[in-house]
């Protein structure tokens, strides 16, 4: 089956700079597929021209297998969700997602017939005759993306619609969204800086940084398997040093870091024994323990003073000094284990080879 | 404290009241007073409708004052079709230092005085004008044409004279557009037209409707356009009010017709926000 959106050796120049430099990518056919980078990192760019506002400086977008170089934006298969939802406030709901039907010159009752199913597709029956600026956020949400949705698009794009919500309603909106995309059974291209979001939605997630594609994969491999030292600073937090190689036997690795720590570590990067790495260790992947005995057969295994106490409910963590001055992130466990922890307080922290990424770092 | 507050708010709303009292309200109740009168012999009057019987009846005048109307009418749909894609291009497609030079074109034109204005339309279009030599010049004509003094040459000088108080509203409203609703009208398989027809005019109304009242206001109430730029046929109704006053001395005449004018212009700005679906409330904002 051909894949639904396909874009082959992309390139986007404005003057001097390039915002796209040479992606490409396909997304199979009803799958929720997520570009996740920082601001200014060229996203908006690429979604801009797979809905046909900006024209590409060389490659291809394909839709179904088709190029759809040639074709305006109002010819495309594709629909888009902007980032402040654009609904028309002049018009009512019934009439926001009725605009894109009366365009096809739909007879009138199909369209009225249509706008209801819709309506009851996202939940929200009978507001048909409302007027735009009486709905909620989240109901506004859900009425942007029924506009696009009754025009049946090949592909979906959603340019970080979540970025105007509150905190609650976002995290209650990324399983909707989600929910809604399966409901609908349409390929989604989304578009957000926010990796929580691209982790809890997507199939599939693209890591951009400077215009590059660094990484595409599922949530997992990005979170677990970094290739790039991009990516693994990207997505979650990670302890991060940079050091000189000093043992390499295949994967393993010995590194030591600037202050003198000797620590442990996996090679992602073809790594020799003198080269310079960048190493990074996730808060989570640390242990915190009472005494040496109950960090097991981990290899890289310290002692420190707790140095502060960073509570942030679920995701608190605790500032860990070694003996050498490094200071490390170190998740706190909320099963009652550490409860009395202090400031002062001497640790012992460990975690596994397997858990540190080494990658190749600038010379 | 309390009466102390009130009297700050009477003494705020003082100008506002006198403005409204001596300039407006008083005027017109005395320019009604002297509509309705009729001259006797001297120092004698009678009050009755003569005078707007005579407005109505005498052809000349009855003429005049729907010319009048319809003129109007015809100049600020002109002057609209002509400042909604300037204000479209200055709001939404010219950028930074572009966008405020327009702007500022715009406005140049305002700081002679709208005489010298006229004028300098004259000077282009008069038998002697620049038009006129450039064209013999280029052989596109044999003799010197003649382009002042007709309804032509009076609709450009009306046009002309208007345009800014029509691009002003429409370049605030029309920047107030998102350019994604827009973006969103063409993805959703809009084509240019049904984008401007159901989303750019339906948001730029407010300014539409307040532009095209000003507008309409002004070249109704223009005295100086129509007398310099148009022909003897280009009667305009204000022409008609100065020379009952000032030429005849027959004021009861002159203020009938004024009464004239101004319940005209209620009617047409009544029925244009009738016509539009909006309340003066809403347009005034």
């Amino acid at each position: 089956m051909a894949p639904d959106l396909e874009c082959v050796d992309l390139v986007k120049k404005f003057g001097d700079t390039t915002a796209v430099d040479n992606v490409s990518f396909s997304v199979p056919p009803g799958s929720f597929f997520s570009i996740l980078g920082p601001s200014g990192c060229g996203k908006t760019t690429i979604m801009r021209m797979i809905a046909g506002f900006l024209d590409p400086t060389s490659g291809d977008i394909r839709i179904k297998g088709n190029s759809v170089l040639n074709t305006p934006p109002n010819k495309r298969p594709v629909n888009m969700v902007f980032q402040h939802l654009a609904l028309f406030p002049m018009m009512t709901i019934a009439e926001n997602i009725g605009y894109g039907l009366r365009r096809k010159k739909m007879p009138q009752a199909q369209i009225a017939r249509k706008v209801d199913e819709a309506l009851d597709r996202i939940g929200l029956p009978g507001i048909g005759r409302r007027k735009v600026n009486e709905l909620s956020g989240g109901q506004k949400q859900r009425v942007a993306i029924a506009r696009c949705m009754v025009l049946e698009p090949d592909v979906l794009l959603l340019d970080e619609p979540l970025g105007a919500l509150d905190l609650k309603l976002r995290e209650h909106m990324k399983v909707e969204l989600k929910a809604l995309q399966a409901a609908f059974d349409t390929t989604f291209v989304y578009i957000t800086h926010d990796q929580s979001e691209a982790l809890v939605m997507s199939d599939q997630i693209a890591v951009m940084n400077a215009g590059r594609f660094e990484q595409v994969g599922n949530g997992q491999d990005l979170y677990y398997r970094p290739d790039t030292p991009f990516v693994a600073g990207f997505i979650g937090d990670a302890n991060r040093w940079t050091g000189r190689i000093e043992r390499a036997e295949g994967k393993a690795l010995q590194l030591r870091t600037s202050t003198g720590l000797a620590i442990r570590a996996t090679a992602t990067d073809a790594l020799a024994e003198g080269d310079i790495a960048e190493l990074f260790v996730r808060p989570e992947a640390i242990r915190l323990a009472g005494n040496s005995g109950d960090l097991g057969d981990f290899e890289n295994r310290l002692q420190g003073t707790v140095t502060s106490i960073l509570f942030n409910g679920a995701a608190s963590r605790v500032l860990v000094q070694d003996e050498a001055g490094e200071t490390l992130e170190v998740t706190l466990p909320q099963s009652g284990e550490f409860s009395s922890l202090q400031r002062g307080d001497r640790v012992h922290i460990g975690w596994g080879a397997a858990q540190a990424s080494c990658f190749k770092g600038a010379a | 404290m309390r009466a102390q507050a009130r009297i700050g708010f009477i003494l705020l709303l003082m100008p506002l009241i006198l403005w409204l009292g001596l300039l407006i309200i008083i005027p017109h109740i005395d320019m009604f007073l002297i509509s309705i009168r009729e001259r006797i012999s001297f120092g004698v009057y009678e009050t009755s409708l003569t005078h707007y019987q005579k407005a109505l009846t005498e052809p000349l005048y009855l003429r005049t004052f729907w010319r009048t109307a319809v003129m109007s009418v015809l100049a600020t749909v002109i002057t609209l079709l002509i400042a909604f894609p300037v204000a479209y291009y200055i709001a939404k497609m010219a950028r930074g230092r572009l966008q405020q030079v327009l702007f500022l074109l715009c406005l140049i034109p305002f700081y002679v005085s709208e005489l010298v204005r006229t004028f300098g339309w004259m000077i282009l279009l008069r038998e002697t004008g620049i038009i006129s030599h450039l064209l013999q010049w280029a052989g596109l004509a044999d003799q010197p044409v003649e382009m002042l003094y007709n309804d032509a040459a009076m609709m450009v000088g009306l046009v002309y004279t208007s345009m800014l108080f029509m691009v002003v509203p429409l370049v605030t409203t029309l920047e107030s557009l998102d350019d994604s609703v827009v973006e969103a009208g063409y993805d959703l398989g809009g084509t240019g037209l049904s984008v401007l027809r159901e989303i750019i005019i339906p948001h730029a109304m407010p300014g539409i409707v307040s532009g095209c009242i000003v507008v309409f206001m002004l070249s109704l109430g223009n005295y100086l356009t129509p007398t310099m730029l148009g022909g003897k046929d280009s009667l305009w109704f204000t022409e008609m009010i100065y020379n009952q006053f000032i030429v005849r001395s027959n004021w009861e005449l002159g203020a009938a017709f004024g009464f004239m004018l101004l319940v005209l212009s209620s009617v047409i700005v009544w029925g244009m926000l009738r016509l539009t679906g909006r309340t003066l409330q809403e347009t005034l904002g």
